[in-house]
């Protein structure tokens, strides 16, 4: 394992940024860390930069303990959310910062320097003072800087929340191509689920200072841990149940059965039914075969790409997304069934 | 004194009538208003005392009396002398090396202040506050107990054995150095801490990330990036220093009275008003022209920078 951080806790004062945070991750992966804001995510990145030293717990880097090493000894790289570029020196001087530092001869810096703007692609700005870069350029200095000194690792502190939408999708691309033509380990933190979803290859979903869910995005997607995750990766329905058996869940009063049998909560429990929207079905009010809960629709929201329906059923609301070639000639008021398939319904607990 | 003549311009503003019926009058009135209270402020305390003693300064001096209108350049061919000349030299130098003392004491304190707690920062300030209330008289006559023979620390280090006999440190180019730049340290504290408070910390923070000690990335960072503020602060403390004429005449030699001092010594106890004021507006000069060149130099320097 490339990095373990293990058993780590860090508090400023009274508050609990991080509470036995206990991680591994291999090399050469893309990890985004992922929560709200104040949950924890950049403080965790600050401790392995070396910026903040855990109140408890060690972190390892390849069997070797770097927990107390400071920041400047470590060798990582790190793209900040300001992007913090030295205003007082140009592109070049930027880029060439680290190896400055170290000694380096002007030649070889300005070669260098050359080398990473062309793997950024911003080629011919080396002599431009960083005052005269768009927000884009700006990134791609940031990173070429943090990737001058071949880092061990790569840290981004949500790297691209300056950019505008359109921007921003595309440098989580190029950013994710980067990082697999170089190989390096990375994290990424980030509160915006689409850039973990786009980038990561494990996604580490954070809330009040502890990690809620370690996987793949997908599977953080299709089968999240708890409520929390559900909610936070994309839009999910939570309805709220009693667990009847192995895997029924009844809504009120109507079974609802669902793939896979949850565990360690005991029947008779009060459960959350997770379900995408995009699984959910709309369907005729006199359809009644399994996993249907009869409702009411009280809004139809047609996006052009998408439609999203909204339906009552009893206390609770049901979100379904349908493309609109598959859209139910549906209008508020109407009453509607609601299918929730079986392989989609996941029990969270409550 | 034109000023008071714009007042009732101002006043008639004010009357609604008066808006409506002239709006391009009014509305670039409107737009002038703010500046007339700086202007009239600036004017009554700044322009006209300053005129006057211009005027002064080329007056006959009356001697045993005070002094009458005239256009006499005497009083600034008098200043072109050996003697004032040294004085201005020594002016100038030690003002100028007290500011770089200062500044360079000054500097590091404040980046480690702006880097502690809340908490901390307030009560560094007060306390800074506090000594900046003291004046100049009491932080003369403190240095010049402080380093006497008689009751000052050299008594201190020879009873514990560091020196054979109390030495007496005042008056000396010394004692005056230390009294300038303890008298200018809260004011610099304060100039810097704006500046240093908004620097992003993520720019030291990114230079530690590239393998810059702290030390290393206080001065490769930190520095430059402030470079500006720090000659602006610069330029204050050495103005600051040059109005001293306390200190010099506690804690100095007569060898170490400043340009200051021969002023007051003209103007109160000479009672020669015309040369006391052709000194004034010399060293104001030299002042403007020595500000101007520093700042020119910051200036140039920016614009090389990138």
């Amino acid at each position: 394992m490339a990095l373990r951080i293990d058993h780590v806790s860090k508090s400023f004062g009274s508050l609990h940024a991080l509470i036995d945070v206990d991680l591994e991750f291999p090399h050469g992966k893309l990890i985004c860390l992922l929560g709200p804001s104040g949950c924890g995510k950049t403080t965790l990145l600050r401790c392995i930069a070396g910026l903040e030293t855990p109140t408890a717990g060690s972190i390892w880097l390849d069997g070797q303990d770097v927990t107390h090493a400071p920041a400047h000894k470590r060798n990582f790289g790190m793209v900040f959310q300001s992007l913090a570029l030295f205003p007082h020196l140009s592109v070049g001087e930027n880029i060439a910062y680290g190896l400055r530092i170290r000694g380096v001869d002007q030649a070889a810096r300005r070669k260098r320097a050359e080398e990473l703007l062309e793997l950024v692609r911003l080629p011919g700005v080396i002599d431009r003072p960083v005052s005269q870069l768009s927000g884009g350029q700006r990134q791609r200095v940031a990173i070429a800087r943090a990737l001058a000194l071949n880092p061990k690792l790569f840290l981004l502190d949500e790297p691209l929340s300056a950019l505008d939408a359109k921007l921003r999708e595309a440098m989580q691309i190029e950013l994710r191509l980067l990082q697999r033509r170089l190989g390096i380990s990375t994290i990424v933190v980030t509160h915006d689920q689409r850039e973990a979803m786009t980038m990561a290859d494990v996604v580490v979903v954070m809330d009040h200072g502890r990690v809620q869910q370690v996987a793949s995005p997908l599977d953080t997607y299709r089968s999240p841990s708890n409520a929390f995750v559900a909610d936070f990766i994309g839009i999910s329905n939570l309805v709220p149940g009693t667990l009847s058996g192995r895997d029924i869940v009844l809504v009120d009063g109507r079974p609802i059965r669902v793939a896979r049998p949850p565990e360690r909560i005991s029947e008779g429990a009060r459960v959350m039914l997770s379900i995408r929207p995009e699984e959910v079905h709309v369907r005729p009010a006199q359809a009644n075969g399994e996993n249907h809960l009869s409702g009411e629709v009280s809004f139809v929201r047609d996006l052009g790409a998408s439609v999203e329906i909204t339906v009552r059923c009893g206390d609770h609301q049901v979100l379904a997304v349908t493309t609109p070639r598959d859209r139910p000639g549906v209008q508020i008021g109407d009453p509607v069934g609601v299918e929730l398939p079986v392989a989609a319904c996941v029990v969270l607990p409550s | 004194m034109t000023r008071p003549a714009s007042a009732p311009a101002a006043d008639a503003m004010h009357l609604p009538g008066a808006a409506a019926g002239a709006p391009p009058i009014s509305a670039s009135l409107r737009r002038h208003l703010p500046l007339i209270y700086p202007a009239v402020m600036l004017g009554v305390f700044f322009v006209v005392p300053f005129g006057i003693m211009l005027a002064v300064s080329f007056f006959h001096r009356v001697e045993g009396a005070f002094y009458e209108p005239a256009f006499e350049l005497a009083n600034y061919a008098r200043f072109l002398t050996p003697f004032f000349g040294k004085a201005l030299a020594f002016s100038v130098w030690i003002s100028a090396l007290a500011a770089a003392i200062v500044i360079s004491v000054s500097f590091p304190f404040t980046y480690l202040l702006t880097r502690m707690g809340r908490q901390a920062q307030v009560g560094f300030l007060v306390f800074i506050l506090a000594v900046l209330s003291l004046s100049e008289v009491i932080i003369a006559f403190s240095w010049s107990s402080l380093l006497s023979r008689t009751a000052g620390v050299s008594n201190l280090l020879y009873f514990v054995g560091l020196l054979s006999q109390p030495v007496a440190w005042t008056p000396s180019f010394g004692a005056l150095l230390v009294g300038l730049c303890y008298l200018c340290f809260p004011y610099s504290v304060l100039v810097l801490y704006p500046a240093l408070s908004r620097l992003d910390p993520e720019l030291p923070e990114a230079s530690r990330m590239l393998g810059a000690s702290p030390l290393r990335t206080f001065f490769s960072v930190v520095v430059p990036v402030l470079r500006r503020s720090i000659i602006s602060a610069l330029v204050m403390m050495f103005v600051f220093n040059l109005g001293a004429f306390l200190l010099p005449q506690v804690l100095g030699q007569p060898e170490h009275w400043t340009l200051s001092v021969l002023i007051t010594d003209q103007a109160v106890f000479q009672s020669n008003i015309p040369f006391a004021a052709a000194m004034a507006v010399f060293l104001m000069l030299v002042c403007l022209v020595l500000v101007g060149l520093t700042l020119m130099f910051g200036q140039e320097r920016k614009a090389a920078a990138p």
